[in-house]
């Protein structure tokens, strides 16, 4: 630690640091613009502007960017001295000169950094007369607007979107008086981190799209803090709430995982949320005559109560987009046996696989910012980019582990972003990259490997067995002797390896050859310390639903073809998007008795006796497991209307009138975690994972709304005069209301993020326990697994007999392929059309040519899919999009090509 | 027009053979296209970007950057006409005045017999010589306003 003298007081400070965040965190309000804790300092704003002194005689000083300036032992420096002040006072009136002063209009208002920091460099009055110049703004897609004139050429858009997420379509333009920042011209934003433009540009340049549609300003919005539910990576987001429905999601800082960012499909996808396929009330779908029917919740829960009461064998669904909380209810009410996962056989192996793979062996699991610190990478088939965006987004950051440490040894601080990226330049990895088709990583490759996933898990296992000769030989093994070398040296030198791998390849081989490979690492290294492994999961709660058991749909629906089943509760899942209408159809047909829990109405739905409206992720409380093997809460955002609730609360009243006791003792969110907790061992620690209900802070709730929220008393005025009270949380420390304790609340349940002086995102240094550090109080969550060690026995990895049929190979995408985004307008305007993705040589093998149509079929589903001709694809592979609409996600994993006739 | 010439494309390769990677080529090469084309048209912007493995975003930013890659028609020949502070306290505004009434066009036009662009330049480095001109490759000053007309006649 130094000690610094701050306007004659001395600190502590850490010397690694520069002034700028040392100044931000002790708690002084110091404007600036183009730093950013995750991007670094380059100097080019001018706000930061302090004045620093020789030594105590020197009263003179002389002024130094905060930003750019080390916190070195000694350092004496001032905030207030005239000399930085006025300077920050012009600085911010140049950046001004051609602003549009366009607040009131303006979306970013009232929670804007640059309105933050006018106010706070003393900037009051415009003395400027001159001419302003202006821009024709472009238009960059469905998800976010673009203003140029608000901008203050900071920097941060382009820094972030080229550097730190690998974006090329946003550049700065021009010189001088006249820099823009846009694309060469109108179109949508590549990347797809964009969206994280609105929150890293201090004004008013980028803003939501989807929320101009429906805008609500920051002081009027509810909040909790929850979990995106769009993908395994279980990043943390703020949603904001009013009149009943989502207005937003914003990134909600969490030290370990997500930090600072979302990806596009986590940021945009609540708008299924107010889709007009939700189910609102109670249905008999077929009721009188095939019509539907609305029913009354006594009369649903009746009616449900009475399938159980009067079906001998009742099987349950579960879903891996569900919570932990609504599975284990209808685990309990189903039975061990009679629970399936409303998975295809490939992605449910691959889920357990994966889980076990990181319980019994060696390797541990990184967190996402852990991740960003690994040195040397090998992704084994996955998409990352596509499949688990913001995984994609740390090895983005892994890649430049050991060209920045190199910089740092040269003796640059490692926040001297200038400096560091003079050093990097192009230099990357190692990443190693074996994938059946090209990727977005491909670019910062050390080296891509393009094979089949027969090729991949044996190129895998190959690599392992370079390590440590215990691993069992494979046959199948086409990489070359130098490359398996290359692979084997980097994963043995290097401070943190890490192993990845996905269910994207549909390939439990893939899975275990990855285990194998992470824990061959031990064998070769002096450290005898196995790589991390990270696994991506295709769901929210795929690793959670995996750690409560059960067989995948497959068996569901041959135990019906057996005539066992006489009714089905199925659990938030379309299970004809999984198995396809007819196989599907075959089911509700064979199965006497169906009731489905869902927000969203789908074909499966349709076809039930009764269909239940289930709360969303916004409207109710819980737990998912994310792919890491942290479980993390949701908590609820805003109270639905009657007669919407969380899918256990639904079963818990049917089964309560069915006669199963223990349902009565699941009175609350936290009385059914606890139960789940008590049952499963590995889910021990859930309760743990944030503040319980009955915490208060100077003997009262946190509130969701902030202290400015406007027009409560009038927003049901057309309905009522008297203003509702509002409805009660016994779930939660939150309150539905504006109202609560004025204390700030440790970081893990703070709503608003609002600080006297900073009402933008970059209020947030205010709830960090250090800048970049964990949010005050701790970040939430509860890592629910751990590794094992020695000793442990390497995977089996089963490969399928060699076959002369193209192999079924999913192809991810961020936009489409997870089904409750795909249903927001923005992602859905994004999404892929259907394709058959093939080598030019197999299509001509094959007789086929771009855009002819092909027969794909399995297991009873089928499709007709367009030819798209990919060179860079592996031969001897056949793409199929996962999760569009029209082809059943059986395809994807396990589609034939009909071919010929 | 589109397509990269042989020509265009033997220049930017000898440059790329002394360079690191072919992004770092990208300024020579978009300057070997406008010495083939006057200018660099979007097309051209296209065919380098595409030649060199670039985004046209990327392309764009750097052409637009530099104020002597002309991404407008330009004339046969261009006028840079010095417009620092030093030209200026030795009258080039009269200078300027004379130029654009011999060409008849305004700064940035090109002329209708398809010879001049005169552009304001900050600045040619050439203070001892101001008021100064550019044209083409040849610097040009003291120059008096009544000169300019002589001196365009120069190139034809
Ligand atoms: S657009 Fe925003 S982030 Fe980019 S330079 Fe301008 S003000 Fe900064
Ligand atoms: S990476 Fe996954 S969890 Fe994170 S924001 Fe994107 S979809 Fe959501
Ligand atoms: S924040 Fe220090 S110069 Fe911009």
């Amino acid at each position: 630690m130094a000690t610094i003298w701050i306007d004659g007081v001395s600190y502590e400070a850490d010397p690694s640091r520069n002034l700028l965040a040392v100044i931000l965190e002790l708690g002084f309000d110091l404007p600036y613009f183009c730093w950013h804790p995750a991007l670094g300092s380059i100097g080019a704003c001018r706000q930061c502007a302090i004045t620093q002194f020789r030594g105590e005689d020197d009263h003179q000083g002389q002024v130094v960017m905060a930003c750019m300036t080390p916190a070195a032992e000694g350092a004496r420096v001032s905030i207030d001295h005239a000399s930085a002040a006025t300077l920050r006072k012009s600085v911010i009136e140049w950046l001004m000169v051609s602003h549009p002063h366009d607040c009131p209009v303006c979306d970013e208002g009232g929670e804007c950094h640059l309105q933050d920091m006018t106010v706070m460099a003393g900037h009051t009055y415009r003395r400027s007369r001159l001419p302003k110049r202006t821009y024709i703004s472009q238009d960059l897609g469905p998800l976010i607007g673009h203003e140029m004139n608000r901008c203050i050429q900071c920097y941060r858009c382009v820094r972030f979107y080229r550097e730190y997420a690998g974006g090329h379509d946003l550049q700065a333009m021009g010189t001088r008086d006249r820099i823009y920042f846009g694309r060469y011209q109108d179109g949508p934003l590549e990347s797809e981190f964009a969206g994280n433009l609105v929150e890293i540009c201090p004004t008013g340049v980028f803003t939501d799209k989807t929320q101009a549609r429906h805008y609500t300003r920051k002081w009027d919005l509810q909040t909790a803090p929850s979990i995106c539910t769009h993908c395994g990576v279980g990043c943390n987001i703020n949603p904001g709430e009013r009149y009943g429905a989502l207005r937003r999601v914003r990134a909600r800082y969490h030290g370990a995982v997500n930090g600072y960012f979302l990806c596009d499909r986590g940021r945009y996808g609540y708008e299924f949320e107010s889709s007009d396929r939700r189910i609102r009330v109670p249905l008999a779908p077929r009721g009188e005559q095939n019509q539907a029917e609305e029913l009354s919740v006594q009369a649903a829960v009746t009616r449900v109560a009475k399938i159980l009461t009067s079906s001998r064998r009742v099987i349950g669904v579960g879903s891996p987009r569900a919570t932990i909380e609504s599975n284990y209810a209808l685990q309990r009410l189903v039975g061990a046996d009679g629970f399936f996962h409303a998975a295809c056989a490939e992605e449910h192996r691959s889920s357990l696989a994966a889980l076990d793979a990181l319980r019994e062996g060696p390797s541990r699991s990184p967190a996402l910012r852990e991740i960003e610190r690994c040195d040397a990478v090998v992704v084994l088939g996955e998409d990352l980019t596509q499949s688990a965006p913001m995984m994609a987004l740390a090895i983005r950051q892994a890649a430049l582990a050991i060209p920045r440490s190199v910089a740092e040894r040269q003796g640059i601080p490692p926040w001297h972003d200038a400096a560091i990226r003079e050093s990097v330049q192009s230099a990357r990895g190692p990443v190693f990259l074996l994938s059946p088709a090209p990727t977005k990583l491909d670019d910062l490759a050390t080296r891509v490997y393009r094979k089949t996933p027969r090729a991949i898990a044996a190129a895998g296992q190959a690599i392992a067995r370079a390590l440590d000769p215990q691993v069992p030989a494979l046959a199948g093994d086409e990489m070359d002797r130098a490359g398996i070398e290359e692979i084997a040296r980097a994963l043995t030198v290097a401070e943190r390896p890490l192993v990845v791998a996905g269910s994207g390849t549909a390939s439990e081989a893939v899975i275990n050859a990855a285990a194998n490979l992470a824990w061959a690492t031990s064998a070769a290294r002096e450290d005898d310390r196995a790589a991390e492994l990270a696994y991506a999961l295709p769901w929210a709660n795929s690793a959670g639903l995996s750690l409560l058991g059960g067989a995948p749909l497959d068996e569901a629906l041959a135990a019906a073809e057996r005539g066992e089943v006489d009714a089905a509760i199925i659990l938030e899942s379309d299970l004809d998007r999984i198995a396809g209408p007819g196989p599907a159809e075959r089911f509700l047909g064979q199965v006497r008795h169906a009731v489905v829990l869902d927000h969203i109405a789908h074909p499966t739905a349709a076809r039930a006796d009764v269909v239940l409206p289930a709360a969303t992720f916004a409207e109710g409380h819980g737990h998912l497991v994310n792919s890491e093997g942290r479980a993390q809460r949701q908590m609820a955002v805003f109270s639905p209307d009657e007669p919407i609730r969380e899918s256990w609360r639904w079963l818990r009243e049917a089964m309560m009138l069915a006669g199963y006791d223990e349902a009565d003792s699941w009175t609350g969110a936290e009385a059914i975690a606890e139960a789940a907790a008590r049952d499963h061992p590995a889910l021990a620690r859930l309760p743990d994972a944030q503040l319980s209900a009955d915490f208060r802070l100077g003997g009262a709730k946190v509130a969701r709304a902030p202290h400015r929220y406007s027009g409560r008393a009038a927003a049901k005025l057309h309905l009522n005069v008297l203003e509702p009270t509002p409805p009660r949380d016994n779930d939660s420390p939150l309150e539905f209301s504006m109202e609560g304790s004025p204390v700030l609340p440790p970081g893990k349940i703070e709503t608003t993020f609002w600080a006297p002086g900073w009402s933008s995102p970059q209020a947030l240094t205010r709830f960090q326990e250090e800048i970049d550090g964990p949010l005050r109080g701790g970040d939430p969550g509860v890592r629910l697994i751990e590794p094992a060690g020695e000793p442990f026995a390497y995977r089996d990895v089963a490969l399928s007999a060699p076959s002369p049929e193209l192999a079924p190979t999913p192809v991810v995408a961020a936009f489409g392929s997870e089904e409750l985004s795909a249903l927001a307008p923005g992602i859905a305007a994004l999404a892929p059309r259907a394709f058959l993705e093939l080598n030019p040589r197999d299509a001509a093998s094959l007789g086929l040519a771009d855009d002819d149509v092909v027969s794909v079929r399995a297991r009873g589903a089928s499709a007709r899919l367009s030819v798209r001709l990919e060179p860079g694809r592996a031969q001897g592979t056949a793409g199929i999009p996962l999760g569009l609409e029209d082809i059943p996600v059986a395809l994807s994993f396990a589609g034939e090509l009909i071919t010929g006739s | 027009m589109a397509a990269l010439s042989s020509a265009e494309r033997a220049e930017i390769d000898a440059e790329i053979a002394i360079l690191p990677d072919a992004r770092s080529a990208s300024i020579e090469a978009l300057k070997t296209v406008q010495r083939h084309r006057r200018w660099i048209d979007d097309d051209a912007l296209g065919a380098v970007a595409e030649y060199l493995d670039l985004s046209k975003h990327e392309l764009e930013a750097i052409a637009s950057f530099y104020n002597l890659l002309f991404r407008k028609p330009v004339g046969r020949h261009v006028v840079l006409v010095c417009d620092s502070v030093s030209c200026w306290i030795l009258g080039n505004e009269a200078v300027k005045q004379a130029l654009e009434d011999s060409l008849g066009a305004a700064f940035g036009e090109v002329t209708r017999d398809d010879r001049f662009t005169a552009l304001p330049m900050q600045c040619l480095g050439a203070c001892d010589r101001g008021p100064a001109l550019m044209i083409d490759e040849d610097l040009h000053g003291p120059v008096q306003p009544a000169d300019v007309s002589e001196l365009l006649r120069r190139y034809p």
